[in-house]
């Protein structure tokens, strides 16, 4: 069947589905199971509303359960097991271990604390500097629209739009990489190739990935620096402050919980980073992070253990994210 | 704030020039890919793409003169252009490599055999000779010329058009949209259903059920990868259609559900609780009031998911196969950039077909985006 015609089959049964999912277990649940007549009418009502909210939840959960919770229990057991012919054998740590023996995973770990450090904290403080400069331009919802456009764009598309930036000619020839052309027109000897450099390369992969979360970062971060009361900037040009100090000692400290929360969402997405790396270096030159290892483990060779103990390596780091949110969902909550 | 104290002009300078800066920087590396994709791959090669929007002077590669000899006054005569289309002009011209730019453009060059040529500055040239020229080789020109700017479309008719190693980026687009439009409209129902009880509906168990998708919102999907292909394999729906659209509901649900949960909170009490005593049930109730009242985050998380959907490339590649009918765009310009790293002009236009589409939503719906965005961040 052409993939089209399937899709839009898909979509008609998906979404229909939906609706007599939802309109006939209400109808079952207030007409067949609980009718809201007879002697025990009151007690029916009650009870159908009792049940109604599991009936609205059902296939949401479903969906969770199978698709997001499932998983994590699944991939901690997979790493705890190996495979020996057709069956699978409880190895304890071993897949832990025999990680923790391969210097490509010391490799992945130290490329992504260095993301984990560097990329919040540039993309932050672009996002912090583009949102406080257009806060009050003419022209600043197209500066913003401008910065915000990379979020839009692919990971993969990214890595082709930066890759021709740090394309290499051999030396005489014009350089068709902008920053290569830069570089001699600086006075560099030898055009660079930049991605091969090993440690430093690490800073033109996450240049990228700044590059796609900055906007996000100033999106939010300006919302937050409109919201902040104007009394206390008035007050603090009264008594004589600066726009350094305006920035720095009222705007900043008001909105910092707003930089904590862009911090972190961008710390997830870096946990994450997969694609960039995949499309531009594929980990070599010591480019390697923990998400491509892992799929490195998983697709190529072939070792489902070692993969899902990487997975769950990537699972641990974001775990204390993932507590510090529920905990403060469930704060707001009360 | 800003004319206060007298300090406007110069402050409101630097704000400007640092804005412009700013702007430039994020927007160059979109644009030279942008530009580069209407040039073609020589032109991509030779020079950096900044210079493909300014007259450049540069030396052409060698053409050979050809064309009809015609007898005139006892010689013979051929005259033409070596220009197939015009625009570009002669500052110098040899023919040979060792003096490429022996000659002004105008002035009479004399050959071996006592052949004389004339190069015009438009390209224009008139060879001139005692004996026939048939059978003889004729001379090379050796020009440096500037020539306007130049564009083509020429490689996005390659790209769409003709496969290249037996997969054209049309069929990838069209994959890539079959991918995209059901992963994003089949979660919208079932997490509007969900987020609608836990936002209005009270039963035991709710706090710790929104404590639950904030958890989820997080978990990485590397960890879905293995066991789920595994499912799907197990059911048979591994690499398939069917799959991937199961998976990206699946993967979406969280963000879906918190951020339809937060708008739908803020939803005016009144109004739900007045239907509820005219006797509307909640069904009803759900449908005629919440689910319109909730366009903007039901259109904000629908953009989120399109473009997640549509850019996403891990969840292609476990889920789903890479033949020819399968293969998503996002996957192919990864296989492109493996085989064709150095093809410029085929790598910058499949980039940008790609980009494209995206681009355009993102531009159209830009206030949802920013609306989805300021209520999806976890507070």
């Amino acid at each position: 069947m052409n993939p089209a015609l399937q899709a839009l089959i898909t979509i008609a049964i998906g979404v229909g589905g939906c609706v007599l999912y939802f309109w006939l277990s209400n109808i079952v649940l207030d007409k067949v199971l609980f009718p809201a007549r007879g002697p025990q009418a009151g007690r029916n009502i009650n009870r159908a509303n009792l049940i109604r909210p599991w009936l609205f939840l059902l296939p949401a959960l479903v969906a969770l359960g199978l698709y997001l919770a499932y998983p994590v229990f699944a991939t901690l057991w997979l790493s705890l097991h190996r495979e020996v012919g057709t069956t699978r054998e409880f190895v304890g740590f071993a897949n832990y271990s025999q990680m923790m023996g391969e210097g490509k995973f010391w490799e992945s770990i130290r490329n992504n604390m260095l993301w984990l450090v560097v990329v919040p904290a540039a993309a932050t403080a672009f996002g912090l500097l583009a949102a406080q400069l257009t806060d009050r331009l003419r022209w600043g919802n197209f500066a913003k629209s401008m910065i915000f456009m990379p979020m839009a764009i692919s990971f993969v598309g990214a890595s082709v739009i930066w890759k021709l930036i740090y394309d290499a000619r051999p030396a005489g020839q014009d350089q068709i990489g902008i920053l290569n052309a830069i570089y001699i027109a600086l006075g560099g000897s030898e055009p660079q190739q930049w991605l091969q450099i090993p440690f430093w390369n690490n800073f033109f992969l996450m240049a990228v990935l700044v590059w796609i979360q900055a906007g996000f970062a100033m999106v939010i971060l300006s919302a937050a620096l409109r919201a902040i009361p104007e009394e206390t900037i008035e007050a603090a040009i009264l008594d004589g402050a600066g726009p350094f100090q305006i920035f720095f000692k009222i705007k900043v400290p008001q909105i910092m919980s707003t930089i904590v929360v862009v911090w972190t969402t961008i710390t997830i997405t870096v946990l994450k980073v997969f694609d960039i790396v995949l499309a531009m270096t594929n980990g070599q030159w010591e480019t390697q992070v923990l998400a491509n290892y892992m799929y490195d483990k998983f697709f190529r060779a072939f070792d489902v253990g070692v993969g899902s103990a990487a997975a769950m390596v990537i699972m641990l780091l974001v775990s204390p994210i993932l507590v510090w949110n529920v905990y403060n969902a469930r704060k707001e909550m009360r | 704030m800003d004319n206060i104290a007298g300090k406007k002009s110069g402050l409101s300078w630097a704000v400007q020039l640092s804005t412009l800066a700013l702007v430039v920087l994020w927007v160059l590396p979109t644009f030279g890919l942008f530009v580069s994709s209407f040039r073609t791959g020589d032109q991509i090669s030779s020079t950096g793409w900044w210079r493909a929007l300014t007259t450049q002077e540069q030396q052409m590669s060698p053409i050979r003169i050809a064309g009809e000899e015609v007898e005139r006054d006892g010689a013979f005569v051929i005259d033409g252009n070596l220009f197939s289309s015009g625009g570009a002009e002669i500052s110098a011209w040899g023919t040979s490599s060792r003096e490429p730019t022996a000659y002004e453009p105008g002035t009479t060059a004399t050959l071996e055999d006592g052949m004389t040529l004339v190069v015009q500055p438009d390209g224009r040239f008139v060879l001139t000779s005692p004996v026939t020229t048939e059978g003889m080789r004729l001379p090379r020109v050796f020009a440096t010329a500037s020539t306007p700017p130049e564009f083509t479309l020429q490689n996005y008719g390659n790209v769409l058009f003709n496969p290249l190693a037996g997969q054209s980026i049309g069929q990838a687009f069209l994959n890539t949209l079959t991918v995209a439009i059901p992963s994003t409209i089949i979660p919208i129902l079932i997490a509007a259903f969900a987020a609608y009880a836990l936002a209005w509906m009270e039963f035991p168990g709710r706090a710790l059920l929104v404590a639950g998708v904030v958890g989820l919102l997080v978990v990485p999907l590397q960890l879905a990868l293995i066991p789920l292909l595994q499912l799907h394999n197990a059911i048979g729906i591994g690499k398939s259609y069917l799959g991937i659209w199961l998976a990206h509901t699946g993967f979406g649900m969280p963000l879906a559900i918190y951020l339809l949960r937060n708008y739908m909170v803020g939803l005016p009490r009144d109004i739900i609780e007045n239907a509820r005593v005219d006797g509307a049930t909640e069904f009803q109730i759900f449908i005629k009031i919440i689910l319109p009242l909730s366009f903007p985050a039901l259109a904000s998380f629908a953009i989120f998911q399109f473009l997640w959907t549509w850019n996403d490339l891990l969840v292609a590649l476990v889920f789903l196969g890479t033949s020819n009918e399968q293969q998503v765009l996002t996957a192919n310009l990864v296989n492109l950039l493996g085989s064709r790293g150095g093809d410029w002009e085929i790598l910058a236009t499949s980039a940008f077909v790609s980009i494209a589409v995206p681009l355009v939503v993102f531009f159209a719906l830009q206030r949802f985006l920013v609306r989805g965005l300021l209520a999806g961040s976890v507070k």
